[in-house]
């Protein structure tokens, strides 16, 4: 199962590659990541999604809390959660394509953030899945680039991680 | 108030720390440190002829001590030759700090000359690791790596000090941090009461339990406490490999060690068990074999200060994350006034072990005759008597490895030092040395094999500058014994370089250092040559002893098997 995995990491040099050298060192998986710092400058915030039966999660969850450099982490997917990645893709857009790019962007409820007269560069925010499917809605006009963030998350409610 | 360069503010730190010895090698970018150990006479310096032999000899005197032990090296290959005694701490759980050299900030990431990203290469294999970045924060940074090294699960820490850190010409405030917080960082110090409590009802209801125990016990101190444990309930006890000597080896209920090359009712015990109580140990593939058939009809209770060690390989059905030693007092104090409640399936289990053990009586390998070259075995037999199984004991890998742990009795723990978890050929003589420096009183034998001595054997020359009489035991059958059985087992004896082809004359080796060697060549000539290798204390001695190459080590689990499933012998199996 997937699981999304926030965590609350001292903002020193070498933590991140701490953490990313364990996931490698212990033969878990990684499949997106995403750093940035928290309001609290002493502090960034870590989001990983990974794939792992309950017995590897509980392994990555228990080693990533044995490094002295992560102060707290919490399993997204064991509660009620919102998850979030932003993407910006380049699509050809030229002749007819170039109008049902445009409604495909409406309908997906995403942004064209940049335009030339042959490409359309599109911004757009959603879950997971919801990126995957635009990516293969736009497949058959033509994907010319792809960034996306990795995802993001935060749990629903009053629950809070923090120090 | 009071200035100190770096470098003294390292010195000055050490003494605080109450650190008696390091073990180190100069070099460029250490050199400031050097000058100000050279300006101190607290701190004593062992000046190794290798950096891989600084960690094995401040890894020794960890694990014969409790306390942590320190090396100082510097950058580039300095650091790099450190590198496998790190690995070594780290996978055995013992508390060191080994204080880097580094070139200079600024030079940092250009390639300098000696230049290694240490704390890269060591990151897997490290508890933590820390890079100075202000000469004024090395108090508080070294402070931080004691805490680190010794406390929770001790491990390795890793100090990378760039050489401007150090410089003589800039002094910062230097105060002795007598504590230290690190906020995300909080051993835990007592175990689930909830949980110890359903332990200790699952042991009263037990009707065939085993104790398995580990170096944790050795770690936490809680020997006396497991005895005392293991003593009121009658219960059946086998150690790790790590864990020899946690409970005294000569107590009937004892049952040796387990696992690959365990004892046969150790192994027994474990398979056939309905209750198995771990403590301080970590279900190593080297125990467990298949994990798939490890003891089927078994609850498990699992006592670790380490979250990440329960349930690894093998579920646990009673979690215990805590400190062995006040986890088993807590057992301890809950059974007071209980009994068992099938007070006659223990005495049937007993029946049974004791059948286990009847069967393998006399059988374990048979000694060698007058004239004849002699068993490994029967080498460490006799050490072992001559010493009265008081000896601190360190071992190198292979073999001889498993021949003392099998054939040397211990009654104490931290006397057993072996590299277990790494596995590390050439541990064994600067380990040695480093113990015997720190207890010069005590009798210190090194058994190892003329492969693994070749890996250090550069130390004689330390222990020549520092008049270290370690007793070295050179079980010499002219190949890499290890290797070769498995050759013999799974390769129809086609013995691909474990041959060695050509050996040292040892005597001539050890007397142009100024040492006494002895060699033995058959049976006969044993006794004395010990007598007079144990004579002096004070003395270093090498015994080269000629032992019957074709000998194998048994018991030895059958690959992807359960516990049970072990040659006993070139010709029986289970």
């Amino acid at each position: 199962m997937r699981h999304i995995i926030s965590i609350l990491l001292e903002n020193e040099p070498g933590a991140l590659s701490r953490v990313v050298g364990l996931f490698s060192q212990r033969n878990f998986n990684i499949e997106t990541l995403n750093v940035a710092p928290t309001e609290d400058p002493s502090l960034s915030r870590l989001t990983v999604t990974t794939e792992g039966d309950d017995r590897v999660i509980e392994q990555i969850t228990k080693h990533l809390n044995k490094l002295i450099d992560v102060v707290k982490l919490v399993d997204l997917t064991e509660g009620h959660h919102i998850e979030r990645e932003l993407m910006l893709v380049k699509v050809k857009a030229l002749g007819a394509s170039r109008d049902e790019v445009k409604r495909t962007v409406d309908i997906f409820r995403a942004q064209i953030v940049d335009v030339t007269p042959s490409v359309y560069t599109v911004q757009i925010t959603g879950d997971a899945g919801k990126l995957d499917a635009f990516v293969q809605a736009m497949a058959p006009i033509g994907i010319l680039e792809v960034g996306r963030t990795g995802v993001s998350g935060i749990s629903r409610g009053d629950k809070i991680l923090s120090l | 108030m009071e200035l100190l360069s770096g470098a003294d503010m390292i010195a000055r730190f050490l003494q605080d720390e109450g650190v008696e010895r390091i073990y180190g090698y100069p070099g460029g970018a250490a050199l400031h440190i050097y000058d100000a150990l050279f300006r101190q006479d607290k701190v004593k310096h062992i000046l190794v002829r290798h950096e891989q032999a600084a960690t094995h000899a401040a890894d020794g005197y960890a694990r014969a001590s409790g306390k942590p032990g320190t090396v100082l090296v510097t950058s580039g290959p300095g650091a790099t030759n450190a590198v496998t005694g790190i690995a070594t701490a780290y996978m055995d759980s013992i508390p060191m700090v080994v204080l880097c050299g580094q070139v200079a900030s600024h030079l940092i990431g250009e390639d300098a000359f000696q230049e290694t990203d240490i704390v890269g290469v060591t990151r897997p294999i490290v508890k933590h690791s820390f890079a100075i970045k202000h000469p004024s924060e090395i108090p508080e940074v070294l402070k931080k790596a004691y805490y680190l090294a010794a406390t929770g699960r001790p491990g390795p820490v890793v100090v990378d000090i760039p050489k401007d850190m150090t410089a003589p010409t800039e002094r910062y405030e230097y105060v002795y941090p007598k504590k230290v917080k690190i906020r995300s960082y909080n051993p835990v110090t007592r175990g689930h009461s909830g949980q110890i409590k359903k332990a200790v009802d699952m042991m009263l209801k037990a009707r065939r339990p085993v104790f398995y125990t580990g170096g944790g016990i050795v770690t936490s101190g809680a020997s006396e406490n497991l005895t005392a444990l293991v003593k009121r309930l009658g219960f059946p006890i086998t150690t790790t490999l790590m864990g020899i000597g946690s409970y005294p080896q000569t107590d009937e209920q004892s049952l040796g060690w387990l696992g690959m090359h365990g004892s046969y009712e150790s192994n027994m015990a474990m398979h056939h068990a309905d209750l198995i109580i771990a403590i301080g140990a970590r279900f190593d593939d080297r125990v467990t074999n298949n994990t798939s058939k490890f003891c089927p009809t078994a609850k498990i209770v699992h006592v670790d200060i380490d979250p990440s060690s329960i349930s690894k390989t093998v579920r646990a059905d009673v979690p215990i994350v805590g400190p062995a030693d006040s986890v088993i007092n807590e057992m301890i104090s809950l059974l007071q006034g209980r009994e068992m409640a099938n007070a006659e399936a223990l005495p049937e289990w007993w029946t049974t072990i004791d059948g286990w053990r009847a069967e393998r009586e006399g059988k374990l390998y048979e000694p060698s005759q007058p004239g004849e070259r002699l068993k490994p075995q029967e080498v460490i037999e006799a050490v072992y008597h001559i010493t009265r199984g008081e000896a601190f004991v360190t071992t190198d890998v292979g073999q001889h490895q498993m021949f003392a742990a099998q054939y040397y009795k211990f009654d104490k723990p931290n006397r057993w030092i072996t590299s277990g978890g790494l596995g590390t050929m050439g541990f064994g003589f600067p380990a040695a040395m480093g113990v015997k420096q720190n207890f010069p009183d005590d009798v210190v034998v090194c058994f190892t094999g003329e492969g693994s001595f070749q890996m250090m054997m550069q130390e004689l020359s330390t222990c020549k500058q520092f008049g270290t009489g370690v007793k070295i035991i050179n079980l010499n059958n002219g190949t890499l014994g290890m290797v070769r059985q498995w050759q013999d087992l799974n390769y129809k004896s086609r013995h691909a370089h474990s041959y060695v082809e050509s050996l040292p004359d040892f005597q001539k080796l050890i007397e142009a250092y100024g040492f006494t060697a002895l060699k033995v060549e058959h049976h006969d000539e044993l006794d004395a040559a010990l007598e007079r290798t144990f004579a002096d204390n004070d003395e270093l001695v090498f015994l080269d002893i000629d032992v019957d190459p074709r000998e194998h080590v048994y018991p030895m689990q059958v690959p992807l098997g359960a516990m049970r499933d072990m040659l006993l012998s070139k010709t029986e199996r289970t």
